[in-house]
């Protein structure tokens, strides 16, 4: 049952609220889980219209308490982080939808001033009127500006243009210790603490990003199918030499010699030039609105071995090496966009998605986690490969230069767990780490050894945070909030 | 905080020297468990749990003493078990104690004892565990109970009576904390061979500490509501809860 906390402060005798404090915010308890929903938990959701005073308003909702503990807070975007980044168990989640001002773009630089909680979709939509796209672009248009920063983002254009945090000249942080206005240049501590940081630096209101001029809002795309493994990785080397966009879609399933077979996209921008006579009269169409929703009734453990060979295989012999085609960037950059709910499909269970980036002289790793996974009878749904160019200063930003593979798993079979803790060996041992904002699963021991720099993170948050007072579930979970009960 | 397949990062055992919460506590600790408070009665049974829990590789283990026929200091030993790792993961309810009822139903101190540690005191610990997992917004418990509570017989009704109402509490406590992040698992072994029911003659479907710890992890990862062990207990008591009173009585049972 909804209740809202000013009701409650109403009738509890023993608050003692002075005449002149605002009212705590409406707020409702909520059970809330990540995109891949595993490991719900409860806290008190506020929805706020300003950015102004969102943390202190936060931590009225939460109430007195009986003291004991702090009520952890946490920002919540549009939900997409897979694990338990955006909950707080028994703390406060602060919901930045209705934050959604969209300043001016500077005709000049591309420069916008945005508010936290405007997604990806809205913005490009936005930009793309005046011939501005991001530059950087997710699988999903479905997240936030100030989740795109906190769990800094990477695209297709990482080894060309880095990652999202790269593309951001300043941040509006509100902390336990007041408002910051941080960048590159202003506070870079705290900037670059912030950029995939999770949340936990603070709650980010506002941002100013660098958009990317564009002709139109089509992409020209070249296309080429690989049989195995090695070829499809060589086949990025080169593309990327070349190409502003790649992306490489692997068929886990495939065994033997074509373990690792899949199909490899990169392009760019097309020219207005490019554009074939149909598509020139309006250039810079926008993306179609999703049409499709997965229906609320999913017949349980659809995502088995069975239909993820058959779906894997059908994928493979559907792309058809060929080069030049002329794609919207809608269907380029956000193919999951095309079924609204379609993390439902994964059923009661939901699924992990295991991200992971390992150094060139690692490759080795990529073929190896594929095969363990099949060993383990852990079918894999969806795994997308790609290469990183050089990270950013970010102590708990994800990427490194190297390849990353992401592997959508239905949780379910018994090997999974088990296949995961081995991975995690594997991957730290070669001086990689997996992704945050998909993780639900990793160990605190495992997460120090992936993340050597978190003394340097923690350092920050004790200067902008010395209580503690910003927690999520993840933040509990690997170790980052130091103390937190 | 639990992970995406449900499993604990802490854990409080309530009753931490029998064999199942044993074995149990193994099986997570395996899994990748770290904190680990163990209350139980007895301190060379707790400290010899304790020792097997660190050799398992758990990082931290506590140790807490208590007796399970002082109602009303429950809350006091949930509380403790509580600040002693901050936030549970995962709380195990596995106290208990078996009649012999043959001798005991004539002596009503002995009745109200079996009554007091199966079920007053798991069920007045419970309400506490509830009000901090309600407080956590997340976390689990697992409610011992057996299938000797699910339709209980003659030969054993104390036990079966006081297993019976901890059952039907525990469920419905699940009910009660819908929405609150928090969730109840009720277990439910058959005749489990350990120092429990030391000397008591093989019965039919036996298990052991081990094999029940591992259907309680599965049911944990499936976010189970009831775990049968074996897994045939739950057709063969669904049988068995069908059978006219009349012939229910005259089984040899």
């Amino acid at each position: 049952m909804p209740r809202t906390a000013r009701a409650e402060a109403g009738t509890d005798t023993k608050t003692a609220i002075s005449k002149n404090a605002p009212p705590p915010p409406a707020s409702e308890e909520r059970t809330l889980s990540g995109w891949g929903r595993t490991a719900p938990s409860a806290a008190r959701v506020v929805t706020p219209d300003d950015g102004n005073g969102v943390l202190a308003s936060a931590l009225l909702a939460a109430g007195p308490g009986d003291g004991s503990r702090k009520p952890g807070v946490i920002a919540r975007g549009l939900g997409r982080s897979y694990g338990d980044a955006a909950q707080s168990a028994g703390g406060v989640v602060v919901d930045t939808r209705n934050l959604g001002r969209i300043g001016q773009i500077d005709p000049e630089s591309g420069d916008v001033e945005v508010d936290a909680g405007v997604s990806l979709d809205a913005l490009l939509r936005v930009g793309l009127q005046s011939g501005w796209f991001i530059p950087v672009s997710p699988g999903t248009r479905q997240v936030t500006v100030g989740g795109a920063i906190a769990t800094d983002i990477h695209g297709k254009n990482h080894h060309a243009d880095g990652s999202f945090c790269g593309h951001v000249t300043s941040v509006t942080l509100d902390t336990p210790t007041g408002v910051h206005e941080v960048g590159p240049d202003a506070d870079p501590e705290l900037f670059w603490a912030t950029a995939g940081g999770m949340g936990l630096t603070g709650i980010i209101t506002q941002a100013r990003v660098s958009m990317r001029k564009v002709e139109t809002s089509w992409m020209r795309v070249d296309t080429e199918r690989h049989t195995g493994i090695d070829s499809l990785m060589d086949g990025l080397v080169r593309v990327d030499g070349v190409n502003r966009y790649s992306v490489a879609w692997v068929d886990c399933a495939a065994t033997g010699s074509r373990l690792g077979r899949g199909i490899l996209d990169a392009g760019d921008h097309a020219t207005a030039a490019e554009l074939p006579a149909k598509r020139a009269a309006d250039p810079l169409a926008p993306p179609r609105r999703r049409g499709l929703r997965v229906p609320n009734l999913v017949p349980p453990r659809i995502m088995n071995a069975l239909t993820v060979r058959a779906f894997n295989e059908a994928w493979f012999r559907k792309g058809i090496s060929r080069a030049g085609q002329i794609r919207h960037l809608g269907g380029f950059f956000h193919p999951l966009d095309a079924v609204a709910n379609w993390n439902l499909l994964y059923g009661r269970r939901g699924f992990v998605q295991y991200q992971f980036v390992v150094g060139d002289e690692h490759r080795a790793v990529i073929p190896q986690a594929i095969e363990m996974l099949q060993q383990a009878g852990a079918p894999c749904t969806l795994a997308v490969l790609k290469r990183f160019g050089p990270g950013d200063p970010g102590p708990l930003s994800f990427p490194i230069p190297g390849w990353t593979l992401a592997l959508d798993l239905p949780v379910g079979p018994a090997g999974l767990r088990p296949a995961l803790r081995r991975l995690d060996d594997i991957v730290a041992g070669a001086g990689g780490r997996v992704y945050l904002a998909k993780d639900a699963r990793l160990e605190p021991e495992m997460f120090a050894v992936m993340y050597p720099r978190l003394g340097a993170f923690q350092a920050v948050r004790r200067r902008v945070d010395p209580e503690g007072v910003l927690q999520s579930d993840l933040g509990r979970r690997v170790g980052i909030c130091e103390h937190a009960p | 905080m639990n992970d995406a397949f449900g499993l604990p990062n802490s854990v409080l055992v309530l009753g931490g020297t029998s064999d199942i919460a044993r074995a149990l506590v193994r099986e997570l600790v395996g899994g990748g468990a770290k904190k680990i408070v163990l209350a139980g009665r007895d301190p060379t049974g707790l400290a010899a749990a304790a020792d097997e829990a660190k050799e398992a590789g758990a990082a931290s283990v506590a140790t807490l003493p208590f007796d399970a026929n002082d109602v009303d200091r429950a809350a006091t030993v949930v509380d403790s078990g509580f600040s002693a790792v901050g936030r549970v993961d995962l709380v195990v309810i596995a106290v208990g104690v078996l009649y012999d009822d043959e001798a005991d139903e004539r002596d009503p101190t002995r009745v109200a004892r079996c009554v007091t540690v199966n079920f007053t005191w798991p069920a007045a610990a419970l309400s506490r565990v509830a009000h901090h997992l309600r407080e956590q917004g997340a976390g689990r418990v697992v409610v011992l109970s057996s299938v000797a509570g699910v339709r209980v017989r003659r030969s054993n009704y104390i036990y079966g009576s006081s297993k019976a109402g901890l059952d039907a509490y525990a469920r419905s406590l699940n009910q009660a904390l819908a929405g609150s992040g928090a969730s109840v698992t009720v277990v439910r072994p058959g005749f489990v061979r350990s120092k429990m029911t030391e000397g008591r003659p093989k019965a039919p479907l036996e298990v052991t500490p081990e094999a029940v710890a591992r259907a309680i992890v599965k049911g944990i990862e499936n976010g189970s509501e009831v775990v049968w062990s074996p897994s045939a207990m739950r057709p063969i008591f669904f049988v068995l809860g069908l059978l006219p009173e009349p012939l229910w009585r005259r089984l040899p049972l």
